[in-house]
């Protein structure tokens, strides 16, 4: 079994932590990890529920292929109802913590009620503890990792945990682990701040024994990373360039947003972007790019591991950020730079330093200091109520607004909120580029019109890792489709949504599908997993997870009106680029997709979907 | 002709799928707590190293055990811990100066790298070229390369 068939529930009010069996027919209908602990949750969870009160719930799981020699295989998710948007939450993680909880032996944790006193959970293979965490209450993810090894005199204990921002109720707070990895999105670490639940630490010594045909599994495993080497994306692109290969090109498309959406090209994209990481510094003659780096099992080792200029104004005389470590991806540039018109790299590395450390979102982060940014412009916000000039473009800015994020401080407690809540307490709720309250990611609409409605629809909330259209409409992956047309994107969006929940929930790195299909994940989880794994059914497990996801939101009292984007995306047209005098047609697409997807006009899926996926 | 792990650190990424390789060899499982080669990551640095047994010629271990548990493979010149006369005193993995013997607790023995008689699975299984297994008489000879490379170059 590529299973453990072990989860770990941990009732925090309570103090206990409790094994019990995995429920193997949700399993074989929802995989692992992003499938299988969205059905715990959906089955144990009112949608109704407050997600920071002590009744919301917060799962971490693994795949069948987690912990695995499967390339990629070291992702676990973190699930739970979201206090950014009020729906599902469900953020994916790498780095090594996933493979070392199956290593322990868990397929699965769930964390219920609320611990009265900060605690983290110690996990050694059956042997867990909650122990006493408040030395480490407002401590960073970097501190608590290395306070904990160091306490327990073991290196090689791996640890996921939350940083003051997820203490302190940053909306979109991460969960961090291996320093600078993170279950990123959505506010899945406010939850987990809201529990008093500081980290989790992991060792585990048991491994994977359970793979159903070992033979075969090496054997197709090897055949599937040479197709992942011999592919110009995942073979020498990610590893190159890391993700930040996009900065330039969708820069050129038309679609990189650019101060909160006013534009879609930015006239610095170049100066940010993954060529200029790679560049030599005038102040040390190094570039900011120190190495490229994997995760477990992964054979792409697209991660980034930069160094930041020591002598640029936000680390002057602050040694802690020195040394190596985790760089820009391209979300992270485009959110802290292209957002805000930023174009000073080692701002937008400070910025990011930041965010790994206390554990935010800087997706959610850089676009909600776009919005203010914006608030400022139009003089809606004064520099008093910001408590400094917010200008477009001042790096000043952006680093001085991370830090007061961070910390909780003066309007950093309004951007931790996020730019929904922000924009609508100052009464321009428009200005808010968002959907269900989740702010977009680096890719605009009205240049590449099927992630309009990817964005509309994803059920955590706009996100281009839901149903990445963009692997289409620019990169010609599995086929190459006009970005610039509504034309057959309904259709397209389906079928990205529906695979990626399957590969997600695989344990795998959706990254993989630059190079793979479906049709290549098959074959690893058939030769790991018993019965019949076939393509079809991973379709169909793929279209009910999401399905799934889409009827917790709707009983959580999402609508229609909720698959929606903002109005500068529907009415303003792109002023320049490819896509000049293009807005994004939603509301052409919207209607086909519900019918594709078997819904009704109100998008509720209808009972002859229902019966056919199983739900 | 006996050959040797070479291993160059600048390509590794990380990825432990050597540690995987190596565990599931001698264990079965994917275990990389049981892996006798392990990959160390100098976080601060942006460095990750792989390292493991050199098979000394004058191996420490293999002198310090006291039951001959430890015995030359002639033909790979690996030193192969033999575990049916193991018994786990732990001297060996005092008397190793590079530490790359180690105690495993389940099963009572010390355990360390062997080459996989011959046929390394972390080399297989690296998809970097970071570990790679070549003639032990010439383990310089890239390096002896790349310099060779920069002679007569102003010529070209």
């Amino acid at each position: 079994m590529a299973w453990t068939r072990n989860i770990l529930r941990v009732n925090l009010t309570e103090g206990t932590c409790t094994p019990e069996p995995l429920n193997m027919q949700w399993a074989n209908d929802y995989l692992g990890s992003r499938g299988l602990a969205s059905k715990y949750l959906t089955e144990e969870v009112d949608p109704k529920v407050d997600p920071l009160s002590p009744d919301n719930k917060l799962i971490m799981s693994t795949g069948p292929l987690t912990g695995t020699m499967a390339s990629t295989g070291g992702r676990y998710t973190v699930v739970t109802k979201g206090p950014l948007t009020g729906a599902i939450a469900c953020s994916n993680s790498g780095g090594y913590f996933g493979a070392e909880m199956k290593f322990a032996g868990w397929d699965m944790i769930i964390f219920e009620g609320r611990s009265p006193e900060p605690v983290y959970l110690y996990l050694e293979n059956d042997k867990a503890e909650l122990r006493d965490a408040s030395h480490l209450w407002g401590k960073s993810t970097w501190v608590t990792e290395e306070t904990i090894k160091t306490a327990h005199q073991d290196p090689q204990i791996r640890i996921s945990s939350i940083g003051q921002a997820g203490e302190n109720g940053v909306l979109y707070a991460c969960v961090v682990n291996d320093l600078h990895r993170a279950a990123g999105r959505s506010g899945v670490g406010t939850v987990m701040g809201s529990k008093n639940l500081k980290a989790v630490a992991i060792r585990g010594t048991k491994g994977v024994s359970g793979i159903r045909d070992f033979k075969e599994f090496l054997k197709v495993t090897s055949e599937k990373k040479q197709i992942l080497a011999e592919n110009a994306v995942t073979g020498q692109g990610l590893p190159t360039y890391g993700t930040q290969v996009l900065m330039n090109v969708i820069n050129e498309m038309g679609a990189l947003p650019t101060r909160n959406h006013r534009d879609v090209q930015f006239e610095d994209a170049n100066k940010i972007s993954a060529e200029a990481m790679a560049e030599p510094r005038a102040s040390d003659g190094k570039p900011q790019l120190v190495t490229n780096a994997a995760c477990f099992g992964c054979t792409i080792a697209c991660g980034r591991i930069a160094k930041i200029d020591e002598t640029h104004f936000s680390v002057v005389n602050k040694p802690e950020y020195w040394g190596a470590s985790g760089g820009l991806e391209y979300e992270a540039a485009w959110a802290l730079g292209a957002a805000n018109g930023v174009n000073d790299l080692e701002a937008l590395q400070y910025a990011n330093l930041l965010c790994n450390e206390v554990g935010m979102d800087p997706i959610s982060f850089g676009a909600t200091v776009g919005a203010a940014m914006e608030l400022y412009d139009i003089g809606v916000l004064s520099k008093e109520q910001i408590g400094l000039d917010a200008p477009f473009g001042s790096a000043e800015a952006l680093v001085k607004l991370a830090e007061m994020t961070a910390n909780g401080e003066g309007f950093g407690k309004e951007l931790g909120e996020g730019s929904k809540r922000l924009c609508s307490k100052y009464g321009r709720p428009e200005l808010s580029m968002t959907v269900k309250g989740q702010e977009f990611p680096a890719y605009d609409s009205r240049g590449i019109q099927g992630m309009g409605l990817a964005y509309a629809t994803s059920n955590r909330g706009a996100c281009h890792l839901r149903g990445y259209t963009v692997a289409s409409e620019v990169l010609g992956i599995p086929v190459k489709t006009d970005p610039l047309t509504i034309d057959g994107k309904p259709a397209l969006v389906k079928a990205f949504q529906d695979a990626t929940a399957a590969f997600d929930s695989s344990g795998l790195c959706i990254f993989t599908s630059f190079a793979w299909t479906l049709a290549d994940i098959q074959p690893q989880i058939q030769a790991a997993c018993e019965g019949d794994w076939s393509l079809e059914r991973l379709e169909l497990v793929g279209e009910r997870i999401w399905n799934m996801e889409k009827q917790f939101n709707l009983a959580a009292g999402l609508t229609k009106a909720d698959d929606n984007l903002p109005p500068r995306l529907t009415t303003e047209p792109a002023k320049v680029g490819p896509a000049k005098g293009l807005v994004n047609g939603l509301d052409k697409m919207l209607p086909e997709y519900y019918e594709l997807r078997g819904w009704d006009g109100e998008g509720v899926p209808n009972g002859a979907t229902l019966e056919r996926l199983g739900l | 002709m006996q050959k040797s792990l070479y291993i160059d650190p600048v390509k590794c990424t990380g990825c432990l799928q050597c540690e995987m390789a190596c565990s599931y060899t001698h264990t079965g499982a994917f275990n990389p707590s049981k892996s006798r080669i392990k990959v160390f990551d100098f976080e601060h640095e942006g460095r990750k190293v792989p390292y493991t047994c050199t098979q000394c010629s004058e191996a420490w271990c293999l002198h310090a055990c006291p039951v001959d548990a430890i015995k030359l493979d002639a033909r790979t010149g690996a030193k192969v811990v033999f575990e049916d006369t193991c018994v786990g005193c732990k001297v060996c993995t005092i008397a190793c100066p590079f530490g790359t013997i180690n105690y495993v607790a389940d099963t009572g023995k010390v355990q360390k790298c062997d080459l996989c008689d011959g046929d390394p699975a972390c080399v297989t299984a690296c998809p970097t070229d970071a570990i790679t297994y070549v003639d032990a008489d010439w383990s310089g000879l890239g390096r002896m390369r790349a310099w060779a490379a920069r002679a007569n170059s102003a010529a070209i």
